[in-house]
């Protein structure tokens, strides 16, 4: 009896994700083994194995390395949004401990569950075949789930848990079935081998089957990144999670979403272009315009983000619809500076918050920035950095990618992207005028800073800061990125 | 030591850093002007080391580019974090640097018990590194980031005693006039960006790559353009007319910021910057002409003015904007390299006379201080005889004096004696040259005059300090004599490297130094220059006896006026009282600047406002407002919270979008 | 083309036979002692006639969870039996590797008490 010839798995190439998975069980079991009544030093440990994983990540920059027969790979696209995924959860965790005391639902599951999450989105990035990204997605969505719903105690969280399940699901079966159907049309579920398959056989726009499946897959990806008309989950789910994993939520899946949205749509079907940037093009309109112009009316600060976090997954997709270098770039660029500024913004208001997600309508700023200086300072560079108002790198990252979308001649996608932008200030200045021109009606003496919230809003600051200043830096970084 | 470039501007940021965050929690005085005056001398010594190793080096490779990071890169356009060390970036290193860690050191007795003493020096770390940031910036926007930078410093420290109201409004003044000339170097910048990449598609803004390609740009037309905007912005940063009148205002900052950035450093960027780019502004003959003639009124304009003002740093103030007229002419006539020499021995006598001014007034304050009398301690009148009392100040600041003054073997002699040589051997303007030098020569003469009645008011005479405290006068301490002594005999020594062939006792190795830097310059300037102007010797020789016979003329006028006959400026006030009262209040310039722009300004901005503002502006934006609110209200209403809304919702989409493909 | 189809259809045909006739038989050959509660509708124990909003024990949907999630590593575990000795030591690996996760999670939910009814 012959024995079964195993193909070559190249265990290096998953080593991080392995990593990072062990961690994350091995941290499943202390919570159970040992007692203690603060679950903050799980927190602490699983920063720890986020930053072997980020060790072990960065020498592989500027390498790109296949494995599990071509399934998966680990090139520098992957790397920095790993990077990406990595900061975005260890940012997360450092907010996440205060909350829960706080909201006295301390269970240290939570941990584990977003390093899952994060091995999850890892996988999506490196994921060179459509059954890879799936299964990345899957790990993901699962985690997440229980994330939003992790405040069993609160009607909101539980709702919003409940909520993003079944749209997840649902939304999960039209992109299975865009994979079907493009398994269908080429024969393969391999991404490289798709877009060769197409080149070879001219398969063209004409083929519905391919058209199809390009369209559902692409309907999958935008629930992930809350685009409209997919988008309808995301403020419940944002409002009703807990505030840690909104802040989570909201940048790393969102990242995750655009990185295999990427791969799929850039290397497997770039034959389809014309059809794709025109539906992304009609998307990217939509989002924009429907975020922004709902957020207009929000006075839930957090349900405001949620809007404001459908926005930017609009402008991101214009960088998208444009689809060249300079583009793409841009959307590498912007995912990195909204992780810093969007999570700070939340980090924020999470101390201004109190008990049972009171006291965060906008109006309870009022005059925080007199009382806080320094919190005020930093808020309002995130919200600045948001609005896209220079020296933020949020302006930065708003430059590229409507540079990009003019260099492919998109000019009037550049237009309404900037007539939105311009539209988005209102809503986050509003929150500046209640914080310095309102007169105060608390004395916001809960707002206690820890060490942890210290290091993650200084993170965050830098993170705004000099990629706004010194842009190219990060710039020449996601330009070598991009190069799949 | 070239590659360690870098550390020069980082050692007064890190300062600033220091000083700024944690000054307030360090208190003690001498540990936080210790550290910034530290911080500014490692500065220099870098800077040293520099200049060392450029003077080691062959003439022609001594150009040296240090790209520390790609910085914004976009499309086409790209600018790197990038300094550039060449003869001319390493001569204003050494000024920067140099004065400015003497007067850091001077700031510290100074400014000893001032509210916010860390501010102050935070401020003027600060300031240096935005300074050396412009100085050494590779490419337009690196320099232009300094530009604003010490812009916004100088709004910061004329402010410094923010609570005066007088201060606070020269400080505003200072910007908005600065932001008039910003605007026009940013219109320079764009322009010479366009022609350039539009033309021949070199996308630069990088000063090397542009002196490479500036082959290609023509005389006149384009260039003219551009470098007229380039001088719009260099008139406000160096206080030219027509934007002159910030300067005399800015003496509400604190004395050493007065010596720093008003007189030694900042004030002279202008005059860099057309250095800088002296290989397109040679292209552009009516610019070097608008350069050199309003380089010569503002000399002899502001020169008239600080014959008549009373307080002690206005007259310095105008001396300052009259040395800087100088300094124009000299680019203005093609002489770069004199025009440099000029304000590095300006920086010199003007820093020593500026600190002088201050130890004096501190002096006087003091003494009014202990007496409880709340006389003007800056007003002239007031003093008398000082030189009993502050003995090292008097001698240092008659040194500068007579080095301002034109009197030879002091440095000021030489730099500008070598600008009206130039202003009349040039071979650019033709016949105005006689008109220039004539100028130049009676503000020469007139500068002699005022900085001489300064002196004699101050110094000399009796004392009219109230006769109380006048045993409370005394010298000031040694951190403050000592920077007046270096900066004394600099102001003395100053010019010997530069002094003129002619008088054959050294090569002139400032100019030698600089020449490969104006090398491409002249050789353009050649293109239209008249042949054959050679002067002899002999008339060289006999303009450089008339200056100083000039010179001297001032002098005996303001000896004769207020040693020898008092009652003198009292009959010439009477005598023409209207020539007396115009020349007083600054030829009504700021009177006629609120009338004609100001206040036009003002009620036009009326106009707009309560007309076109609030009814149709106000009227269109809240429309769209109201409309977009309603808009919103809309939307929100689709967002019912009903899950099977939303997969409807989402399954509506999908098959919409399929079905336009589908049909399509 | 059809014969290909043709065993499918077999197992069909059996799979209906098998089914109807084990109904048909067990109504001719059983006993019956009809009672209220045995015409009921058969739901799992629940009462078939009642308020709609009616809560369930969430221990339920633990069991029924866990079983599937042991019941799928069993069916996992079938086809690495039969593949065995051609898959060699990778084989046993890969199952330890698979196995150990799974033994994670099951220490989990027992430390955890998910195992326990009441």
């Amino acid at each position: 009896m012959d024995t079964i010839a195993i193909p070559a798995i190249n265990l290096a190439v998953i080593a991080p994700e392995v990593v990072l998975s062990v961690v994350a069980m091995a941290l499943l079991l202390i919570n159970v083994f040992v007692k203690s009544e603060q679950k903050g030093y799980l927190g602490y440990l699983s920063i720890a194995g986020i930053l072997g994983t980020l060790l072990m990540l960065i020498p592989a920059w500027g390498s790109s390395v296949e494995g599990f027969s071509g399934t998966i790979i680990q090139d520098n696209f992957a790397i920095f949004f790993k990077v990406i995924f990595l900061i975005s959860a260890a940012m997360s965790i450092l907010i996440t401990d205060k909350y829960l005391e706080r909201e006295g639902c301390n269970q240290g599951e939570i941990y584990p569950l977003i390093l899952f999450a994060t091995v999850g989105m890892m996988l999506m990035a490196s994921g060179t075949d459509l059954m890879t990204i799936f299964l990345g997605l899957e790990v993901l969505s699962v985690s997440l789930y229980v994330l939003a719903g992790f405040n069993r105690n609160n009607i909101k969280s539980n709702e919003a848990g409940l909520k993003y399940f079944l749209l997840g699901a649902f939304s999960t079966g039209f992109l299975l079935y865009g994979m079907a159907l493009t398994y269908g049309a080429t024969g393969t579920t391999k991404i490289a081998k798709i877009a060769s398959y197409i080149a070879m056989n001219g398969v063209s726009s004409s083929n519905l089957m391919l058209v199809a499946g390009m369209i559902l897959m692409s309907t999958g990806f935008a629930f992930k990144v809350a685009a409209a008309p997919f988008h309808m989950w995301t403020p419940d789910v944002y409002e009703g999670a807990p505030t840690p994993m909104t802040a989570f939520m909201s940048v790393g899946p969102k990242a995750a979403g655009f990185a295999a949205f990427a791969r799929v749509l850039l290397v497997a079907l770039p034959a389809l272009k014309p059809e794709w940037s025109s539906l992304l093009w009609v998307l990217a309109v939509l989002t924009m315009t429907v975020g922004n112009i709902t957020a207009l009316y929000q006075q839930n600060i957090k349900r405001m983000l949620a809007y404001s976090s459908i926005a930017h997954a609009g402008y991101i997709l214009v960088g998208f619809t444009a689809g060249n270098a300079v583009g793409t770039a841009g959307i590498l660029f912007y995912m990195l500076s909204y992780a810093f500024m969007n999570i700070g913004a939340f980090a924020i208001i999470i101390l201004v918050g109190k008990k049972g997600e009171e006291n965060s309508n906008v109006s309870d700023y009022a005059g925080f920035g007199y009382r806080h200086p320094v919190l005020g300072i930093a808020f309002c560079i995130f919200l600045f950095s948001l609005a896209g108002i220079p020296p933020a790198a949020g302006f930065i990252g708003k430059f590229y990618l409507f540079s990009g979308a003019i260099q492919a001649g998109y000019i009037w996608l550049a237009v309404i992207g900037v007539l939105n932008s311009a539209a988005s200030v209102y809503y986050y200045l509003r929150v500046m005028v209640f914080m310095y021109f309102k007169e105060p009606t608390e004395d916001f003496e809960w707002v206690k800073l820890t060490p942890a919230f210290v290091l993650c809003l200084l993170i965050a600051v830098i993170g705004v800061l000099v990629p706004g200043v010194l842009p190219g830096l990060f710039l020449e970084l996601a330009q070598k990125a991009v190069l799949m | 030591m070239l590659d360690n470039v870098w550390l020069i501007p980082l050692f007064p940021l890190i300062g600033f850093l220091i000083n700024g965050l944690f000054g307030k929690k360090i208190k003690n005085e001498a540990v936080i002007g210790g550290i910034g005056t530290l911080m500014i001398f490692l500065s220099f010594l870098v800077s040293c080391g520099i200049l060392m190793q450029l003077v080691g080096m062959p003439p022609e490779q001594r150009v040296f580019e240090k790209v520390m990071f790609p910085w914004i890169h976009a499309g086409s356009f790209k600018a790197d974090m990038a300094f550039l060390v060449d003869p001319l970036s390493a001569v204003m290193l050494m000024v920067v640097t140099g004065v400015g860690s003497l007067i850091h050191l001077y700031s510290i007795g100074y400014m000893h018990g001032e509210e916010g003493f860390y501010r102050f020096f935070a401020y003027l770390n600060l300031f240096c590194m935005s300074m050396l940031l412009l100085v050494l910036g590779a490419n337009m926007l690196v320099m232009f980031i300094g530009w604003e930078g010490v812009g916004l410093c100088s709004y910061l420290l004329i402010g410094y005693y923010f609570e005066k109201k007088s201060a606070g409004d020269a400080a505003k003044k200072a910007f908005v006039m600065n932001r008039v000339g910003d605007f026009g170097f940013l219109l320079g910048l764009f322009v010479l960006f366009w022609w350039f990449g539009s033309n021949h598609n070199i996308w630069t803004i990088n000063f090397v790559e542009i002196k490479a390609a500036s082959h290609l740009l023509p005389y006149g037309g384009v260039v003219t353009l551009a470098t007229l905007c380039f001088f719009v912005g260099a008139t406000g940063k160096s206080a030219q007319i027509p934007l002159f009148t910030w300067l005399p205002d800015a003496m509400e900052g604190p004395t050493p910021v007065s010596a720093l950035i008003h007189a030694a450093t900042m004030v002279t960027a202008g005059v860099y910057m057309i250095a800088r780019m002296s290989f397109v502004f040679i292209k552009a003959p009516e610019t070097m002409m608008v350069v050199a003639v309003v380089g010569a009124l503002t000399a002899i304009f502001a020169a008239t003015i600080g014959t008549a003002q009373n307080d002690i740093k206005r007259v310095l103030a105008y001396s300052t904007v009259s040395q800087l007229g100088f300094m124009f002419l000299a680019m203005g006539v093609g002489a770069f390299g004199a025009g440099i020499f000029h304000l590095m021995t300006h920086a010199f006598f003007k820093a020593c006379l500026f600190l002088g001014s201050g130890s004096v007034i501190h002096a006087m304050h003091h003494a009014l201080h202990k007496g409880h009398l709340h006389d003007d301690a800056q007003d002239m009148r007031n003093m008398g005889g000082l030189r009993k009392a502050l003995p090292i100040t008097f001698i240092t600041f008659l040194v500068s004096t007579i080095a301002i003054a034109g009197i030879p073997g002091f440095s000021g002699f030489f730099s500008k004696d070598e600008i009206l040589w130039q202003a009349f051997a040039n071979p650019y303007h033709g016949s105005l040259n006689i008109l220039l030098w004539g100028i130049g020569c009676i503000a020469a003469c007139f500068t002699a005059f005022y900085m001489f009645r300064l002196v004699f008011m101050t110094f000399f005479g009796e004392c009219r300090i109230n006769p109380k405290v006048k045993e409370y006068l005394h010298e000031s301490p040694l951190v403050i004599t000592i920077p007046l002594m270096v900066l004394g005999f600099l102001a003395f020594v100053g010019g010997f490297i530069g002094m003129p062939k002619l008088l054959g006792m050294l090569p002139n190795y400032f100019e030698h130094w600089l020449d490969p830097v104006f090398e491409l310059a002249n050789e353009y300037g050649k293109q239209y220059a008249h042949s054959g102007a050679h002067h002899s010797h002999a008339l060289e020789f006999g303009l450089m006896a008339f200056s100083v016979v000039v010179a001297l003329i001032g002098i005996s006028i303001a000896y004769t006026m207020y040693m020898a006959n008092k009652s003198l400026p009292e009959k010439f006030t009477s005598a023409f009282p209207g020539l007396y009262k115009v020349v007083y209040n600054k030829w009504y310039v700021d009177e006629i600047y609120d009338f004609l722009f100001v206040n036009p300004c003002k009620s036009f901005g009326n106009l707009l406002w309560k007309g076109f503002d609030v009814v149709i502006v106000d009227g269109v934006v809240n429309g769209t407002a109201k409309l977009v609110m309603a808009f919103s209200a809309g939307l929100k209403g689709l967002q019912s919270g009903y899950v099977h809304n939303y997969a409807m919702g989402m399954a509506i989409g999908v098959v919409t979008i399929i079905a336009v493909y589908v049909f399509r | 083309m059809a014969g290909a189809y043709l065993p499918i259809i077999l197992l069909l045909a059996i799979a209906v036979c098998f089914g109807l006739g084990s109904l048909v038989f067990s109504s001719l050959i059983g006993q019956k002692k009809l009672s209220a509660v045995k015409l009921q509708p058969y739901e799992c124990g629940c009462e078939p006639v009642g308020s709609a909003q009616e809560r369930f024990s969430i221990k339920f949907y633990l069991i029924a969870m866990l079983f599937i999630l042991f019941d799928i590593e069993c069916v996992f575990l079938y086809p690495w039996a039969v593949l065995f000795k051609r898959l060699g030591v990778f084989g046993i690996m890969e199952m330890g590797a698979f196995m150990l996760i799974l033994f994670v999670g099951y220490i989990y939910i027992w430390k955890k008490g998910a195992l326990e009814w009441e």
